[in-house]
């Protein structure tokens, strides 16, 4: 069930130049929110802006009802969102799209950038099942990583820097964590780090997710304008993704 | 008692509010969100002879007060329609029109005799304004003489209430209109999206795989209220007028201006309730000026 509803913002985090992260209230009792699924964000006060944004769902709290967007500002849309303050109301339509199938004992979730968001939620699910993940973050510089300690307490985190700011420079497919043994792998982040988690995995015949961002226009699986040319033809990212199974996905996997 | 009943054709509506069809799926996508026997109407996608992937992504573009969409109707094909969606969206409480497309005469009369025998299917809408499609679509929709063809043709198989698109990407929409009502169309609906175009100019390439695209969304109503005044003043048939509504008040600029009913389109991505908002907000108007049907202020201008 989907629905749409006026939260609370409760609290927002600058985190560095590009990030920051909202905590919503939900007015009575939060709906189930699995890892993966994103939200519609109304973009309010913005002539520019008409279409509602999507933002994955960074993490959930049920004793408080609340659930955190963690957000980079890239676009109108966003800086829009980056002006908000506690107190201010924000509507969402939520939960949307197919999450994290929460498989394997030894998963590996790999984020980039702002593709760090929803691997918090996801390393909390997998931890709340028994199942510690292998959390590797990677970006550019330090700061391009956003969020880092909320990881630890689920997972043994790992990071990965272009320029070596932070744990070992290079790729995340360079980091020597990322050759341990795994049985799933989870990725969400830029397009062609995604790829190449994928085609590694497959090289090593391990499961992998991938999270995909397409535009979006309506999130619900209406406007059929977020499509990713899958095996099974055009499927929209918001309905039947954003995470979908790599095997899936072998145009894609095979394209720049 | 306020009425807001109105009639299309043979079609009777509870109010005048409908869907636009591409912009609400085949409405299970908004079950969640409305009770859709609170809507005159839903017109579910736009469905071909055969299953279509669209076009390529990107095909979708946010413009200032709008959106850019090239989706290239994306669907099922009319035998999986009737297969496998029509037995699930049946039993809904409103009149279900199906979009009509193709890219030849026998693709439109093969699907809409199969839409024909479709008990719980009203009526179809014609759809010879896609922008988004190589063939056929809007260079049917173009020309008086072609569109007056595929009317004609269709009319011979099909038996219920028959809406025509109506595309604005023309000279003189009104020389269109009467050549699909001299056709045997029951109704016209306008106006499908506007051609546009935009580009990143950061990347410096355009923004659609397809280049061009169909403008929808706010920007476009006033177009959309001229097209459907002009219209509505040279035909007889009654018109659904739609481009850009967002609000009661958008939606009662259409029907003052000669429009029977209503499309609500991009504004379901915005908000999935707002079909019902807009209803509530024609029960509201009728109540503060004193209006006891709706009808009364059809056409007033």
């Amino acid at each position: 069930m989907k629905h749409i509803t006026d939260f609370t913002i409760v609290s927002r985090r600058q985190l560095g130049e590009h990030y920051f992260s909202l905590t919503l209230q939900h007015p009575a009792t939060l709906p189930p929110v699995a890892a993966g699924q994103f939200v519609e964000v109304e973009v309010r006060h913005c002539r520019e802006v008409l279409l509602r944004r999507p933002i994955s769902v960074h993490d959930v709290d049920p004793a408080a009802n609340t659930l955190t967007l963690l957000i980079q500002t890239v676009g109108k849309g966003t800086r829009q969102l980056a002006t908000l303050a506690v107190g201010d109301t924000l509507n969402l339509i939520y939960p949307l799209g197919h999450g994290f199938s929460l498989q394997g004992r030894q998963p590996l979730l790999v984020g980039g950038g702002a593709g760090i968001a929803p691997l918090l939620h996801l390393a909390k699910c997998y931890h709340a099942q028994g199942v510690d993940p292998v959390i590797l973050l990677g970006g550019r510089t330090r700061e391009l990583i956003p969020v880092r300690d909320e990881f630890a307490a689920y997972g043994t985190v790992h990071y990965a820097t272009e320029d070596g700011s932070l744990g070992e420079r290079g790729l995340v497919t360079q980091h020597s964590a990322f050759s341990a043994d795994y049985d799933h792998i989870a990725t969400c982040g830029p397009t062609p780090m995604m790829k190449a988690v994928g085609r590694a995995a497959q090289q090593r015949g391990i499961a992998c997710e991938v999270s995909l961002e397409n535009m979006m226009a309506c999130g619900i699986g209406a406007c059929l304008c977020c499509v990713c040319d899958t095996d099974e033809g055009h499927k929209c990212v918001c309905k039947e993704g954003p995470v979908f199974d790599i095997t899936t996905l072998t145009k894609w996997m095979n394209t720049k | 008692m306020i009425n807001l009943s109105t009639q299309i054709h043979d079609i009777t509506l509870r109010n005048p509010v409908m869907t636009a069809s591409g912009t609400f799926g085949y409405g299970e996508e908004f079950t969640d969100f409305i009770d859709l026997s609170r809507l005159g109407g839903i017109v579910v996608k736009g469905t071909t002879g055969q299953r279509r992937q669209g076009n390529a992504y990107p095909r979708m573009a946010e413009t200032p007060a709008g959106m850019l969409n090239a989706v290239g109707l994306q669907n099922v094909g009319v035998d999986t329609f009737c297969a496998e969606v029509y037995p699930r969206i049946r039993h809904y409480d409103t009149n279900i029109l199906v979009n009509v497309s193709g890219s030849s005469i026998e693709e439109y009369c093969d699907v809409a005799a199969k839409i024909d025998a479709l008990d719980a299917i009203p009526g179809i809408e014609l759809n010879i304004s896609c922008p988004n499609v190589k063939q056929g679509g809007m260079g049917f929709g173009t020309r008086p003489e072609m569109a007056a063809q595929v009317v004609e043709a269709v009319r011979r198989v099909y038996h219920k209430t028959l809406v025509v698109k109506l595309t604005p990407n023309v000279t003189s929409i009104v020389d269109i209109a009467r050549a699909v009502e001299g056709a045997g169309a029951d109704a016209l609906s306008l106006i499908n999206t506007l051609l546009g175009m935009a580009v990143d100019v950061e990347r410096q390439r355009p923004m659609l795989s397809t280049v061009t695209g169909g403008l929808s969304g706010p920007c476009v109503k006033p177009v959309a209220v001229r097209c459907v005044w002009q219209v509505a003043h040279a035909v007889q048939i009654p018109v659904i007028g739609m481009g850009g509504i967002v609000t009661a008040a958008d939606a009662l600029e259409f029907l003052m201006a000669g429009a029977k009913a209503v499309e609500v389109g991009t504004a379901n991505f915005l908000d999935p309730r707002t079909t019902v908002h807009i209803v509530e907000g024609l029960e509201d108007y009728c109540r503060r000026h004193n209006i006891s049907d709706i009808n009364e202020i059809i056409g007033i201008i």
